[in-house]
């Protein structure tokens, strides 16, 4: 049979992971992946040797749109391992809670395209209302729906007001009952179990081979979390367990963020309550020559920064590997032998930038033009579809 | 296993690839140890004391081309960089492809953005710069200079 190739990409600007993938199917089935990235490289590392110490920060977190406070954290622990600084308890506390907030408010958004993906367009309505709750609350904190401002080396801007805590707090537990009814709904869909088990394997030697993180891994079986593994913020303060799952598959991927939504609740009430007097910020006023790191877990795995300073108010080198730098090429592992109609998924299951999935274009060895991105998310739709009417379900 | 009994490992096995080893903080250890000794130092923690390797960061000091590589042990929280300074006019260094699937995509990228050769690499190719940027110019060196007469991105800087 000829093989074809399908051009899935290249990018679309939303996140700072754009990719063009060229796939080689034989039949319905993908035989090869290759990826192209590179389509929105802006330079960040370059840029931020010309910036201050507090300049970086603003920098970094625009580097993220969703996950837009891992990077300032991320770089303000990598200042901060320079020196070594402790940070006021008060700093430690609010900056989890800002962190648990984003994570909340990421793993909804991949719930819902996820579920819009496979057709299910009522979980992807549900819970992208959801995640308003959720920027509601992101915004009585930080006075940002999104990149909050909120972190400096030494410390975090913004205190939380005394007067906001309840009002948070109420909010949380009013999603809390909607996020248990998606969760069972999720969990006991039979269509989603024929539809997502053992479909995408990322084993657990891949998994390390890879250098995996986060959700990606974890649903692999690798158990490792740095939240609990480096304890940072105020993690070790808070009674949470690391959500780990065995089969690697995209269903186990989705259980895996699914359950870590009510840690991340958990931790952010937990935290709100206790929420210590006390410095929000330890005033640092000149970083010395030397090298830092600081890594911490975004919503999709590690986020690593390493900042070399010579004493001056800039950095003489500043590295960013964000977690989909790894995470993006266990496709290799994935993809291979999996049906074109589930291709959609598998590459969104690592929550990567979904819009490239809307670019598709699935082409015949001569170039010509078969099927658009439309056409892919109606096949991986059309497959949801018929597997519910073979189980005889409404 | 301790932290004592992976610096113990780590000094034993290879104290003659070793040119220094600055023990900054409980959580941080960088080793400097010779470019030869590479495969085999990453080996050892990858393999043996089964570390997560997080990634590589590659810099120009004028002088040398450093790469470090930072593995992490997750369990003991202590993050081992190890460090080799390279040649700058030509710089070489063993490629960790064969070791773990991880170091492709950053080896690319110091590939491009600082012009070290990864010896062993199976697909060299560009990861983030665009077809048209000419091979000999690396954006992160010390040296860069503007290489596009019709290039907006220095606008104003020159």
């Amino acid at each position: 049979m000829k093989k074809a190739t399908i051009a899935l990409g290249p990018y679309h600007p939303l996140q700072e992971e754009p990719e063009f993938f060229t796939l080689t199917v034989d039949g319905e089935q993908v035989v090869d992946i290759d990826l192209k990235m590179g389509y929105n490289h802006r330079g960040i590392e370059k840029l931020s040797e010309s910036r201050t110490f507090d300049q970086g920060v603003y920098l970094v977190e625009r580097i993220c749109g969703i996950c837009s406070t891992s990077h300032p954290y991320a770089y303000t622990r990598a200042v901060e391992d320079i020196i070594p600084v402790e940070v006021p308890e008060r700093a430690k506390y609010i900056r989890t809670i800002i962190a648990e907030g984003e994570r909340i408010h990421s793993h909804l958004l991949w719930l819902g395209l996820a579920g819009h993906f496979l057709g299910y367009d009522t979980v992807y309505m549900w819970v992208w209302k959801l995640r308003e709750e959720i920027l509601d609350v992101m915004e009585i904190l930080s006075g940002n729906r999104n990149n909050y401002g909120m972190f400096r080396p030494g410390g975090v801007r913004r205190d939380i007001r005394a007067e906001d805590i309840p009002v948070v707090l109420a909010k949380l537990e009013s999603i809390l009952p909607t996020v248990n009814m998606l969760k069972a709904a999720v969990l006991d869909d039979p269509v989603l179990h024929a539809r997502l088990k053992g479909v995408g394997v990322l084993t657990r030697e891949a998994a390390i081979d890879f250098g995996a993180l986060g959700p990606t891994s974890r649903a692999s079986g690798v158990d490792h979390d740095l939240r609990r593994d480096c304890p940072y913020g105020a993690y070790d303060r808070v009674d949470w367990k690391v959500i780990t799952r065995e089969n690697g598959d995209v269903f186990d991927k989705l259980v895996v963020r699914v359950l870590e939504l009510f840690e991340s609740a958990t931790i952010m009430k937990t935290c709100l309550e206790n929420l210590p007097a006390g410095e929000i910020d330890a005033g640092l006023t000149t970083i010395p020559a030397g090298e830092g790191i600081g890594h911490i877990e975004a919503p999709r795995g590690e986020t690593f920064h390493y900042v070399r300073s010579d004493g001056t108010n800039r950095p003489v080198r500043h590295k960013v590997r964000a977690p989909t730098f790894m995470n993006l090429p266990t496709f290799r592992a994935t993809v291979r032998g999996a049906y074109v109609a589930d291709t959609t998924i598998i590459l969104a299951a690592i929550d990567p930038c979904y819009c490239c999935t809307e670019r598709m274009a699935v082409r015949d060895p001569s170039g010509r033009r078969l099927m658009g991105g439309p056409d892919l998310v109606r096949l991986s739709r059309a497959k949801t579809e018929r597997l519910r009417k073979e189980m005889g379900l409404p | 296993m301790t932290r004592d009994q992976v610096l113990q490992e780590l000094t034993g096995r290879f104290s003659e690839a070793i040119l220094a080893l600055w023990d900054v903080s409980p959580k941080r250890v960088y080793v400097d140890i010779d470019p030869a000794a590479l495969v085999g130092v990453s080996t050892l923690l990858f393999r043996e004391l089964g570390a997560r390797f997080c990634t590589a960061s590659g810099v120009d000091t004028r002088s040398a081309v450093e790469i470090l590589y930072h593995y992490i042990l997750e369990p003991i929280n202590l993050m081992v960089s190890v460090r080799v300074s390279l040649d700058r006019k030509a710089p070489l260094v063993d490629s960790l492809t064969g070791l773990f699937a991880a170091a492709d995509f950053i080896e690319r990228e110091i590939h491009e953005l600082l012009g070290v050769n990864f010896r062993g690499h199976e697909t060299p190719r560009r990861l983030l710069l665009p077809e048209q940027w000419p091979d000999d110019v690396q954006p992160l060196r010390r040296d860069y200079a503007e290489w596009d007469p019709n290039a907006v991105r220095d606008r104003g800087v020159r």
